[in-house]
């Protein structure tokens, strides 16, 4: 298999890129790590007339400390967001998930940019990046804008960043004192998407009750979903077992999945309760630590 | 002009098995059939060039990838290892050892790339558990089911960089 015919142009910086898609128009893609991309050119699902490979624009890798923030480049591989000392110690909840997308030459390939802008609806970091309350970069000619996670994902394959913006860097808030962040994952047997997924983030105050949670589900819609009736329900409680199992119950109130050939809406639903309970079990305890 | 000379051939520069290569590949060209058909290294296998199967294998820059999903214009200025080049001076590596001494194969279709794979596992990780070799193996898949062997193999070539780093 091989794409359609297309022409291909390598910037050398993010100016040179965004001068390349606005000369382009509709008919250019970028290209980060091509792990959603290419795989769909070589299906004919997407014939772009133009590639602009962002692989040799320099800046856009690699993760740093900027004030009470982490910023994740753009195209930082999964593999590095994984195995970065920064992500390890913030964000346990982060280095859960990027050690499970594809496998591991996958991971040495795709980016996290990639993996946000393409916004498949069962990929993993979107959803942990719902739980973690991260803002992405947006750069375009007329300047840049920070758009917030839970307006970012619009849609199937869709976000609200307009053609003629390049997503440059992913901003996460550092956890307050007594955060913990995990992320569960049922994987597809055959092609390791999601079929259900939960992000979790919990503080605890010194007392062992709830300060506040975030809680994100994928597979159950067009992108993730907030558990707004589970992070409710921790609020303020004790966060004991049977705390975490009434709010985990809760987590697939606010979706509506559909039937498919894998699995059941039913079966998806109780899979977002036992992989929201096991999620917020896990940070609890990471919490705690 | 015709439709095609639209997409004229790029040059590219690669270094594959310490070899610099200069080259002219049309955009769409993957990487794997640059090196298979350009440059004659048919050891790298197309398996089910949909980036699951993992027989496609080799090192860009060091790090292990399916080359069905990368452009060989993505590859231009960089390093490429493919299995051809793991052996030194007639001497095979660690992993190719380990997979003749235990067997590691059966077809043979899936080797280069579990060797790939394999040798970049070892090269970040020097005593890896058996539960890390298979974590390891996820994205390389052997159809006439020998991944037995291919654990004892590469716990074997572990074992033989371990002596070998204690006897210097």
């Amino acid at each position: 298999m091989f794409p359609a015919n297309f022409d291909y142009v390598a910037p050398r910086s993010i100016d040179e890129a965004l001068q390349l898609l606005k000369q382009h128009g509709d008919d250019a893609k970028l290209l980060a790590g091509g792990h959603s991309l290419l795989p769909a050119m070589k299906l004919r699902l997407a014939s772009p007339q133009t590639l602009i490979d962002l692989g040799n624009v320099s800046g856009l890798s690699g993760v740093r400390l900027e004030g009470d923030k982490l910023v994740i480049g753009a195209l930082t591989v999964h593999a590095d967001v994984g195995s970065s000392d920064l992500v390890r110690k913030y964000f346990p909840g982060l280095v859960d998930a990027a050690s499970v997308i594809g496998d591991v030459q996958v991971r040495n390939r795709g980016t996290i940019g990639g993996s946000v802008a393409h916004a498949d609806p069962a990929a993993d970091f979107p959803v942990i990046l719902t739980a973690l309350d991260a803002s992405f970069v947006s750069q375009s000619i007329g300047g840049n804008r920070t758009l917030a996670v839970d307006d970012f994902f619009t849609d199937y394959f869709t976000t609200a960043m307009a053609h003629g913006e390049i997503l440059t860097e992913i901003l996460v808030p550092l956890p307050s004192a007594h955060s913990g962040t995990a992320y569960h994952k049922l994987a597809h047997p055959a092609s390791g998407y999601v079929v259900v997924s939960a992000g979790v983030m919990v503080t605890r105050q010194p007392s062992g009750s709830c300060a506040s949670a975030r809680i994100a589900i994928g597979g159950l819609g067009s992108g993730p979903i907030r558990a707004v009736a589970s992070e409710a329900e921790l609020h303020g409680k004790l966060l004991n077992p049977s705390t975490i199992a009434a709010a985990a119950g809760k987590a697939a109130e606010a979706a509506d999945p559909d039937d498919d050939i894998y699995a059941s809406a039913e079966y998806k639903r109780h899979m977002a309760t036992v992989l929201a309970r096991r999620a917020i079990e896990a940070a609890v305890q990471r919490a705690a630590s | 002009m015709t439709a095609e000379a639209e997409y004229a051939a790029l040059p590219i520069t690669v270094t594959v098995n310490g070899v610099k290569h200069e080259a002219e590949v049309e955009p769409r060209t993957l990487l794997v059939y640059f090196l298979r058909e350009q440059l004659g290294l048919t050891g790298t296998h197309v398996g089910c060039d949909t980036s699951q199967c993992g027989a496609c294998t080799i090192h860009l820059n060091e790090r292990a990838v399916k080359s069905c999903t990368i452009l060989a214009v993505q590859a231009n200025g960089k390093t490429i290892t493919t299995i051809e080049g793991l052996a030194h001076d007639d001497e095979f590596h660690p992993v190719q050892e380990g997979f003749r001494e235990k067997h590691g194969l059966q077809c043979g279709y899936c080797t280069p790339g579990m060797i790939m794979t394999a040798a970049d596992l070892l090269r970040t990780n020097a005593n890896p558990s058996e539960e890390e070799i298979k974590h390891a193996l996820e994205g390389n898949l052997c159809r006439c089911t020998g991944y037995v062997n291919i654990v004892e193999s590469i716990k074997w070539a572990a074992e033989k960089i371990g002596a070998k780093n204690v006897s210097r």
